[in-house]
């Protein structure tokens, strides 16, 4: 099994832009732990002189006209969408 | 149980309120998260004015609710999401309505499709048609639910690594997903975009034929769409080789399963196939590779959740860090945070060759073997799931356990092969029971052809 520390938590948790409670942290210690040590498996496998598939669709570069396309989509539908804005801005609180 | 055709030429507008009113009685199994009745009344009006008309025209559906879809919010069974009113639809959604068909309401899923249960929902879980203490499979729960208890006679779902065919095994019905690329998913709340594919629920194989069928094809607005492949088969010819898997036939797998299954075996063999059982070696690596590429493409894709444009916005931020982080931690559930973290793990620099690369060089074995066997095997058969439907709880407070059940399904998931749940009878306590056709790339239409010519036997 692989162990993982509380720190590594902490410091996945930043990459990830999450702010995790204390107990959340304890669970995800235990689960990421059990989860890593689960997939760690793969290392038995050789893999040498293999190439990674990244996609599975067979399909090359797939152009389009490099034209604006709003796709029917408006401005203020997009607004409302917003949790908050102001003057036909999104509006955000104010951050040191 | 009531089929498209048995929707066709009646009133829509009683088609619609027959349906709402059966899923308002059915509420205790908690399949829906939202009704859309009054655009769905609205369209129905429509169609028995002559003004809407179509292949489906007054047929009511249900789309799992990460489907963008007009007439109530997307919220993916997320808090995130809780208050987003789409302002488009997702092609899916858009073809079907081309037709006539008419959405009545949003399924419940695990929160942004990540469970194979439905119990990650932010919203409760589903119950399972056929037994109220169980689970419906997941993530695409409500929509197998929906399908299994006749509230309609179709319903969308999405399937990243067995979200349609668990739970279609768990409630009887017939899931399909189709070869990667078969349906646009514009529109549909991203996951893991290099195995994520829209498929549908159905009770029976010719509607899941009929649906597929309008909302296939190639889309501008998904690069990642193929050109449209799929023309249902009247008629498939016998003699068809087909592969049981042996990795899926394992002492670990309940023995009812296996029984059905080898039962399944036997027809296909009574009507003229070859069945003949093959090895898939790898195949007991896949549910690994599985859950480190599909956490680093969830890590990548729910990135977008910052609070900021759409979804929701924690209170009372004094940093624009705690902005992010309250906002992601408060609007995710637990299982979310897991694929994040665990995506962001495999990902880092000091672990990227070790986790991730490894992972898609191993999957490239995987479609390598896969390859081999359709040199000689048109169809690959065995269970969708080691058992049936578990207790509600029994696997949540395990993450490993619950991800075993997706041990059979994920291997046509990564290959972006189409794969299929076919009914196959029910254990000594009533739990149905489906079997996983597996197939070509592009093999669809005969997967669907040879199941359909079982079930008219």
């Amino acid at each position: 099994m692989t162990q993982i520390s509380r720190a590594d938590v902490q410091h996945l948790a930043q990459l990830s832009s999450l702010q995790l409670t204390d107990n959340e942290i304890d669970n995800l210690q235990i689960d990421i732990g059990n989860i890593l040590g689960y997939v760690e498996q793969l290392s038995q496998l050789d893999t040498t002189g293999i190439e990674p598939t990244y996609q599975v669709t067979d399909l090359q570069n797939v152009w389009r006209e490099d034209v604006v396309d709003d796709y029917g989509i408006g401005r203020e539908a997009l607004l409302a969408l917003a949790p908050a804005s102001d003057n036909n801005q999104i509006k955000v609180p104010k951050v040191l | 149980m009531t089929l498209i055709a048995d929707y066709i030429g009646r009133s829509a507008r009683d088609n619609v309120l027959s349906a709402i009113a059966k899923a308002q009685d059915n509420e205790q199994y908690h399949a829906l998260l939202s009704l859309t009745k009054e655009r769905a009344l609205e369209r129905a009006d429509a169609v028995d004015r002559g003004d809407i008309t179509g292949k489906l025209a007054g047929v009511p559906f249900v789309v799992k609710d990460n489907f963008l879809a007009f007439g109530a919010p997307t919220t993916a069974a997320s808090k995130m999401l809780e208050h987003f009113n789409a302002p488009l639809q997702s092609t899916a959604v858009e073809k079907l309505e081309a037709e006539g068909a008419i959405c009545i309401g949003k399924a419940n899923l695990d929160a942004f499709a990540h469970g194979g249960s439905t119990e990650n929902s932010a919203y409760g879980p589903t119950k399972n048609a056929f037994d109220q203490t169980r689970v419906a499979g997941g993530s695409s729960g409500g929509s197998a639910v929906v399908t299994a208890l006749d509230i309609v006679p179709f319903a969308l779902g999405s399937d990243t690594g067995g979200s349609i065919r668990l739970p279609a095994s768990f409630n009887g019905v017939v899931g399909v997903k189709p070869t990667y690329g078969t349906v646009s998913r514009y529109g549909v709340v991203a996951m893991a975009s290099s195995t994520d594919v829209i498929g549908v629920f159905t009770t029976n194989v010719a509607d899941a034929e009929q649906v597929m069928d309008i909302i296939a094809g190639t889309d501008p607005k998904d690069m990642t769409t193929l050109a449209n492949f799929f023309i249902p088969k009247r008629t498939i010819e016998s003699g068809k080789k087909i592969g049981l898997v042996k990795e899926f036939m394992t002492d670990d797998v309940d023995p009812e399963v296996r029984r059905r299954t080898l039962e399944y075996a036997q027809r296909l063999r009574d009507n003229g196939h070859i069945v003949e059982e093959v090895t898939l070696p790898i195949a007991a690596h896949t549910l690994a590779m599985y859950y480190i590429i599909v956490p680093a493409e969830v890590s990548s894709n729910l990135a977008r959740y910052d609070g900021i444009r759409y979804g929701y916005r924690a209170d009372g931020v004094m940093t624009l860090a705690e902005l992010y982080g309250r906002t992601r931690d408060e609007g995710f559930v637990t299982e979310n945070k897991r694929r994040i973290m665990i995506g962001s793990y495999v990902l880092s620099s000091g672990y990227f060759d070790a986790y991730y690369l490894q992972a898609q060089k191993a999957r490239t074995l995987l479609i390598t073997e896969f390859n081999t066997l359709f040199k000689d095997y048109d169809v690959l058969l065995g269970p969708v799931a080691p058992m049936p439907a578990f207790k509600l709880g029994e696997n949540t407070s395990d993450p490993i356990k619950m991800y075993l059940a997706d041990i059979m399904t994920v291997p046509a998931s990564l290959a972006g092969l189409p794969a299929m749940s076919i009914p196959a009878g029910a254990n000594s306590a009533g739990l149905p029971i489906g079997v996983q056709l597996i197939g070509q790339k592009r093999s669809d239409a005969d997967l669907l052809a040879l199941a359909r010519s079982l079930e008219e036997m």
